[in-house]
């Protein structure tokens, strides 16, 4: 098994560095261009969620294998409020920031694979893997 | 007080010197960033922190000399690392110590020499972190201005088409800059269509749609229209699988292609001369 690599998120730029890190190994494992968009994006939205709801967290990026599949999976969390209500925020357009509400159904739509945990004032924790075509 | 540690340096400074000098060319050997200096340069540099230094404790003043002042200074400018600095003030705490506590028999009189020696090295501690990092800071905010200034250019191409570039990651400060300078500009060039062309920024995430979205919402407010252009393939596809809705606003594949639709609805055409 590869090593996970982790990206502490706390301000915008290391969003930024989040999803380089995950472009890097998405290119690395021989993803094609628009599964690197795919998995930047869904970074991206990761990230966010942290640095806007949680304030701070961590976002990891590991190479996984599984029979003779070979993929990748990211693994989001954070110390912040929880989320109350899962199935709420896993609708399309809901939000509380006055954003689009589309990051947390969106991001599953552009993973394979997508698990979500969350307890009230504990955290949340997110996982999402994309397998190799 | 200062005149036992006074004493001790006097007496031993050749000595003090000799043993600091070659563990800081011991330092050079291990520091990664050290090798392309020259061993003659790195002598010089060495002998001139360490009498610096040995004048500093001896005058026993609590401010910093302005020849340690100027050394520190071109220490940082000329891009050595700051590890430099702080070691040789390490090395020096050491070897003092070591030197004081060899020449001294009385235990109370090592402490109290030893903490006036301190005390003055902590000053040099705290002037070479100060200045380093402001140094870095006025760097950072230097970077930062010329980046804001890069950051949004609206650019007039034909009479009422105006085009606004965007590279790289758009935040929270950008995408602030990109609606304020679109609605400045397009009231300025009266333009009455605006390409946002995409081109170079790296991800489209729902933020930065929002962004964009917003200030498409808010330049069809002051009457211009918005055209989206230079949306990759692969973008186009995380947009779709995002979920965002770009219906109600006019897009194109590339700039080429905006220009046309844009010349197209200000009833202009580009004839070729026979």
């Amino acid at each position: 098994m590869a090593v996970q690599s982790c990206v502490d998120v706390r301000n915008e730029w290391d969003i930024v560095s989040a999803r380089q890190l995950g472009r890097d190994l998405a290119k690395d494992l021989g993803f094609s261009s628009v599964d690197q968009a795919r998995i930047t994006t869904a970074i991206s939205e990761l990230a966010r969620n942290i640095y806007l709801y949680a304030g701070n967290g961590r976002i990891c990026v590991e190479p996984i294998e599984e029979g003779n599949r070979r993929g990748l999976r990211i693994i989001a969390n954070d110390t912040g409020p929880g989320i109350q209500d899962i199935r709420k925020v896993m609708e399309d357009g809901y939000t509380t920031s006055g954003g689009l509400g589309a990051g947390l159904p969106g991001v599953k739509r552009l993973m394979d694979e997508f698990a979500i945990h969350s307890t009230v004032d504990v955290g949340t924790e997110i996982h999402i893997t994309k397998w190799l075509r | 007080m200062y005149s036992t540690i006074n004493e001790v340096i006097i007496h031993n400074r050749s000595s003090i010197e000799e043993e600091w000098k070659s563990q800081m060319l011991q330092f050079k050997e291990d520091e990664r960033e050290l090798t392309s200096v020259t061993n003659d340069v790195y002598k010089n540099s060495n002998t001139e922190f360490i009498d610096n230094l040995l004048n500093h404790v001896l005058d026993g003043q609590d401010e910093i000399s302005s020849d340690l002042q100027d050394f520190f200074e071109r220490t940082v400018q000329i891009g050595w690392p700051l590890s430099y600095v702080t070691k040789g003030l390490q090395l020096f705490r050491r070897i003092g110590l070591k030197t004081i506590v060899n020449k001294k028999e009385n235990i109370d009189g090592i402490m109290d020499t030893f903490e006036v020696f301190d005390r003055s090295i902590d000053t040099l501690y705290e002037k070479i972190v100060t200045y380093s990092t402001q140094n870095w800071k006025d760097t950072i905010s230097v970077q930062k201005k010329a980046l804001l200034e890069l950051s949004a250019p609206l650019i007039p191409v034909f009479e009422s088409i105006s085009v606004m570039p965007l590279i790289g990651t758009i935040d929270t400060e950008r995408a602030r800059l990109i609606i304020e300078n679109l609605l400045d500009g397009v009231i300025k060039n009266r333009s009455q269509v605006v390409l946002i062309d995409i081109t170079g920024v790296p991800v489209v995430d729902t933020m930065v749609a929002h962004h964009i979205i917003q200030a498409a919402e808010a330049v069809r407010l002051i009457g211009s229209k918005c055209i989206l252009v230079g949306i990759r393939p692969e973008i186009a596809q995380t947009i779709v699988n995002l979920g965002i809705d770009l219906s109600d606003f006019p897009t194109r594949s590339t700039l080429l292609k905006g220009i046309e639709a844009a010349l197209e609805l200000t009833n202009k055409k580009i004839e070729t001369l026979s």
